[in-house]
């Protein structure tokens, strides 16, 4: 049988925008530089290798706005997609249709093709198996800024062949019913520079609504509405950062920090988005609207308290 | 010691051990941080130190502010657990093709190349962090008659393992990376290994650096 390991493989026709391999990420490498990564969207992470009935920390394919089209060769093998996707598998020159979050079964010659995210950013694709690539420092994560983790530390290209392993034969169709449902109102925490800007900045950061810019990525999202006035200084010296963390630059635009961001920043920050809407947030795509609204640290925790139960109340429902 | 421990976000603690710059604020942070990592509180994922902050993050699945915090607050704190911290030799070509800003320093500080290269080695530098990009450090402080701002329009590409320094700052790039410090040379030494999957930085905060001049030749040899 092990002469046979790699007779399973993907070839990438297509590579899609901005497709990296992801798990849970990488911890204790802040202070080197190296930022967390991993899955964007942790929820639909974890329900994609549930489905595939993984370890939780299995690696998946991520992909952003279009994925990529994939050609596949070797025995049948289960997969599924999660996220609010478009994708269809061509099967002998036929288009089948499918839904997320639910085991499909690949045949040899099969072409998966991930044709766009709907009104969202990321989506997964994870398979009754294991995606064979490399680690670095306990993770595969990609990080093409850093140039580590799965794929040489860069996005998915043209040509190249994913090699598959330890594929599970009798894969049950697990599914499940699930709904992404759109935020527009971000909850945050006020941040340790929330007296550096005006009162009337304050009124202006929650009472508008901030454009999601195209110029937004793994590492960030920038945003464009009222300019938030500094009465303080627009420089602080650089220190630590952390997901979610809402930077205002000189200029008086807000920046999100996300999972791929730098581990230091040199702006003030002015409020950092609660854990419970991280998943959410990052769905939202450019051209979107939102607006930040302040709780409480206490009520933050219990609203991931709450979230969380979601999470493993939709893991122990997948079946 | 830490002045004031407040949470950033849901999921992190910001300790705050002062606003200025100085080595001995920093030390203090350090030693927190090294402290920190012996520790085994249940649910730290990164702790970053900086200047003057501290930022702990952690699992809010596995513990909270409150709980963490009260475990920071009453650590058993070693003095000087510096152990960790190592003196690093770092060779540096200054050959005109690697000295981006050379000619424009001589000018801005108006002393001639010669002095400008005999200040920056003669001293040490201490690490006060390293991050932004991966294993970049931090270094100070530089000798006051070297203080320059940083270019008015940063460069889109700075070389990989160019040496930079701005006000009482110096760095290393460790990537081709954007960048506006003033570029006065570049070592053959790779300062984070992305091939090494342990310790792939070189520099560690609290480390101390000292620069000293290569050939070009020696350069060339170092690179092969």
């Amino acid at each position: 049988m092990k002469k046979n390991m790699n007779k399973n493989y993907f070839e990438v026709l297509r590579p899609g925008i901005n497709s990296t391999f992801q798990d849970n990420g990488r911890n204790n490498f802040y202070h080197i530089g190296i930022p967390f990564s991993g899955a964007m969207d942790n929820r639909n992470f974890l329900l994609a290798n549930t489905i595939s009935n993984n370890r939780i920390n299995n690696p998946v394919l991520e992909f952003a706005y279009q994925g990529p089209k994939l050609k596949y060769i070797g025995e049948n093998i289960s997969i599924n997609v999660t996220g609010d996707v478009n994708f269809k598998i061509i099967r002998k020159n036929k288009n089948l249709e499918f839904s997320c979050y639910e085991n499909i079964v690949l045949e040899n010659n099969d072409c998966l093709d991930i044709l766009s995210t709907n009104r969202s950013v990321y989506g997964y694709l994870s398979i009754g198996g294991t995606f064979e690539v490399d680690y670095y420092l306990n993770s595969c994560s990609t990080n093409t800024k850093a140039k580590i983790g799965a794929n040489s530390g860069e996005k998915l290209e043209t040509g190249q062949i994913i090699k598959l392993k330890n594929i599970k034969k009798f894969l049950p169709k697990n599914k499940i019913e699930y709904l992404n449902s759109k935020i527009e109102n971000i909850r945050i925490i006020k941040g340790p520079h929330f007296d550096y800007f005006s009162k009337d900045a304050i009124g202006s950061f929650f009472s508008n609504e901030f454009n999601v810019t195209k110029l937004s990525d793994r590492m960030g999202i920038r945003l464009k509405g009222p300019k938030i006035n500094n009465i303080k200084n627009t420089n602080i010296k650089s220190e630590g950062l952390v997901k979610g963390v809402i930077q205002i630059t000189a200029d008086g635009d807000p920046i999100i920090m996300l999972s791929d961001h730098g581990t230091i920043g040199g702006y003030p920050k002015i409020g950092v988005v609660i854990s419970a809407d991280y998943d959410k947030l990052v769905q939202i795509p450019p051209g979107s609207k939102i607006k930040f609204k302040e709780i409480n640290l206490k009520d933050a925790e219990t609203i991931f308290k709450l979230y969380e139960m979601k999470t493993q109340n939709l893991i122990s429902n997948i079946k | 010691m830490i002045k004031n421990i407040s949470n950033l976000g849901d999921a992190a603690l910001y300790c705050d051990f002062g606003t200025e710059v100085n080595k001995e604020i920093n030390r203090n942070v350090i030693n927190y941080f090294n402290n920190l990592r012996d520790s085994n509180f249940l649910g730290i994922t990164n702790i970053t130190p900086s200047y003057n902050k501290l930022v702990i993050s952690f699992d809010l699945k596995l513990t909270s502010y409150a709980k963490l915090k009260k475990q920071v607050e009453n650590l058993d704190l070693k003095k000087n657990n510096n152990s960790k911290n190592n003196l690093i030799k770092i060779p540096v070509c200054c050959a005109e093709e690697f000295a981006l800003d050379i000619k424009r320093l001589q000018k801005l500080l108006k002393i001639n190349e010669a002095k400008i290269y005999e200040t920056f080695f003669s001293k040490n530098y201490y690490c006060y962090m390293t991050g932004f990009i991966a294993g970049m450090p931090f270094l100070g402080d530089m000798d006051k008659s070297l203080f320059a701002k940083r270019l008015k329009t940063p460069r889109v590409k700075v070389p990989k393992n160019s040496i930079g320094i701005t006000e009482q700052f110096c760095n290393i790039y460790t990537f081709e990376s954007p960048g506006g410090w003033n570029i006065i040379g570049k070592t053959p030494v790779d300062i984070f290994d992305n091939k090494k999957n342990t310790e792939p930085n070189l520099i560690n905060p609290g480390d101390t650096i000292s620069f000293y001049p290569i050939s070009k030749l020696e350069y060339e040899k170092k690179y092969e």
